[in-house]
């Protein structure tokens, strides 16, 4: 079975969604998504492991050979990846179960496994795929079941979130779609590894760069880079609380590859970076996401939103990261997408426990916290100090190697930047710890369910998480240090 | 000026295609109700199936099916993406519109200016 471990983490999140729409079962819905999760997280780090051993491995799904089938391609970074989204979706599936029988109605709960599996399975294709054509098919499948998730909120307003998200996202990946068939056009083919050999021997001309702005835009928009990011505040808020945990730790995190791998894999380093404009736009934008959206997220009253804010934020230094585009500012790209997705998995889970307990919606009900609810506050607490950056915790990793980086260009603007943008976090972060540790509790708020253990427990590894991998960074900064080494920068070093 | 002529029409479909692109994107940005929009993303969609139909078109060629006497065939491989494209342009619409039933039937409206001032932005 190992040999198939490539086509098997994509493919048994779909088996299982499709098994339980079928059975519809109410006890067993939760134990077939398990199941499934923790298959998929089995494969995914066997598959790691295969990488690293003997470096890119080549799938031919069905049988067909690539470059006319399609060819599933593993290198040491996506398999990385699949890995951290297989582990990250299989926690948040164990602490799902009481979540969801509080937020959703009785007869959704079975749809909603279903969905959740389905974006899984679609997120992990999109990594895995070596198709551009294969990568846009993933890309809808997760597209389509997330819209689903958005609008199972039990605030009537995910619907609309839902909608808009829909008219964005098909936006998106329609340009993506036209930027292939420009590629589909120059080349006549639809395999990247086959693709970026093939451009390789065409001169720049024009069709050529308006694929990259197409593919460039279109992923953007799923990224929800700072000025295409509006549908991204109202799906996290309005979404089931374990919904906006999962998609605000893998969604955009797996666009971000995919926006990675054409830049570097199928264009070319030198293609791309040669083109001051792009570096200017990608550079630009980051900083004012990183400006632009914390400011927002200050003046947020409702703590989802709050914190979808911080997550543009988040997202404008993966990118920086990318418009940096030397070998530290690549690691610190890499190594944020990893420490993002378990910070961002650890505040939402927290706010999911808020939210079981004493529905919690706003910022100003959690005056009091630290003394109602000690170890929910603490772990918010904790990963949201992450958020800034405090050294001791995943954030200050990622922000040193992006300083590194920036350091190393001569761009002191963008250090400078990095340094205020922190402090503009501490500022919403600020308020968010102020009220649970400094303020007495709201009278009348004592209504509380009794937060189930499994729930608890996710939250507190997450936040655990969050500090290990800011003092022990071999699991995180080393892998993504072999990933940029070996696959992104293989033929500059 | 007969070349400028010959180019203009020997491209003529990518001409077609965004205008109907154009259209299509305009719409969706300019309409404020929500069917209309997806009429719009429709279009759009729609434009970009021609877009991988075109060059497929091989000058003199014949459907591709193995027959005596034809050596030059059309390539087959973008109508096979298309018909992807399709199913997945089929699923998005479908559920676009069950979205705008269920917003219809809890706010009473599907215009979208009128909803997201009222719902969205005022908190």
């Amino acid at each position: 079975m190992n040999e198939h471990a490539p086509a098997l983490v994509a493919m048994l999140p779909i088996i299982g969604a499709v098994l339980i729409m079928l059975t519809r079962h109410n006890s067993l819905n939760w134990i077939i998504a398990l199941l499934s999760g923790a298959g998929t997280t089995y494969y995914s780090i066997i598959l790691y492991l295969h990488a690293r051993s003997v470096g890119t491995i080549s799938y031919s799904m069905g049988g067909w050979e690539p470059p006319v089938g399609i060819e599933y391609r593993i290198d040491e970074l996506n398999s990385l990846l699949i890995a951290l989204i297989a582990i990250v979706s299989f926690l948040i599936l164990v602490y799902a179960k009481s979540s969801l029988c509080n937020e959703l109605k009785k007869n959704k709960i079975s749809t909603f496994y279903s969905m959740y599996l389905l974006c899984l399975g679609g997120l992990i294709g999109i990594l895995s795929t070596g198709d551009a054509f294969n990568a846009f098919v993933f890309l809808e499948i997760s597209s389509l079941a997330t819209y689903v998730i958005i609008s199972m909120g039990s605030d009537r307003r995910g619907l609309l979130a839902a909608y808009q998200y829909l008219i964005i996202g098909t936006i998106g990946a329609t340009l993506y779609v036209i930027g292939v068939g420009l590629i589909f056009i120059i080349t006549g083919s639809l395999n990247l590894y086959d693709i970026s050999i093939k451009l390789g021997d065409i001169e720049l001309y024009r069709p050529l760069l308006a694929s990259l702005a197409f593919i460039t835009v279109g992923i953007a928009l799923k990224i929800a880079l700072f000025p295409l990011h509006a549908w991204l505040p109202n799906a996290y808020a309005f979404a089931p609380s374990v919904g906006t945990a999962f998609l605000a730790s893998t969604a955009t995190k797996v666009a971000i590859y995919l926006l990675i791998k054409y830049l570097y894999l199928v264009y070319g380093f030198d293609l791309v970076y040669s083109n001051q404009i792009f570096i200017f736009v990608v550079l630009s934008l980051s900083i004012i996401a990183m400006f632009g959206a914390s400011l927002i997220a200050i003046f947020q009253s409702n703590l989802k939103k709050l914190f979808a804010y911080s997550s543009v934020a988040q997202i404008g230094y993966i990118t920086l990261g990318i418009g940096i585009a030397n070998y530290n500012g690549l690691i610190g790209s890499t190594v944020h997408i990893i420490n993002h997705s378990i910070i961002k998995a650890a505040i939402f889970l927290a706010i999911g426990c808020l939210v079981f307990s004493s529905k919690i919606v706003n910022i100003d009900q959690l005056a009091g916290l630290g003394k109602r609810m000690p170890m929910v506050a603490l772990c918010i607490t904790v990963s949201s100090l992450s958020l800034i950056g405090v050294p001791g915790t995943v954030g200050f990793i990622s922000k040193w190697y992006l300083v590194l980086g920036s350091l190393e260009q001569g761009w002191w603007v963008v250090v400078f930047a990095l340094a205020v943008s922190s402090i503009l976090a501490l500022i919403y972060v600020g308020r968010v710890i102020e009220l649970i540790w400094f303020h007495a509790p709201v009278v009348g708020m004592d209504s509380e369910n009794k937060i189930p253990f499994e729930m608890v427990a996710v939250t507190v590894l997450m936040t655990i998480a969050t500090i290990y991998f800011g003092i022990d960074t071999r699991l995180t900064g080393d892998l993504a240090k072999i990933a940029v080494e070996n696959v992104l920068l293989g033929e500059q070093l | 000026m007969s070349s400028v002529i010959y180019n203009f029409i020997s491209s003529y479909n990518y001409f077609v295609i965004i205008f109907l692109m154009i259209s299509g994107l305009f719409i969706v940005v300019s309409r404020g109700n929500m069917v209309k929009k997806l009429v719009g993303l429709a279009l759009f969609q729609t434009s970009v199936y021609i877009l991988y139909i075109s060059p497929g078109k091989i000058l003199h060629g014949t459907a591709p099916i193995l027959a005596d006497g034809y050596s030059i065939y059309s390539s087959p491989f973008p109508h096979v993406l298309i018909l992807t494209a399709i199913v997945v342009g089929i699923a998005t619409l479908a559920l676009g519109l069950s979205l705008v039933i269920r917003i219809n039937e809890e706010f009473g409206t599907i215009e979208e200016d009128k909803l997201f001032d009222d719902e969205l932005n005022n908190e």
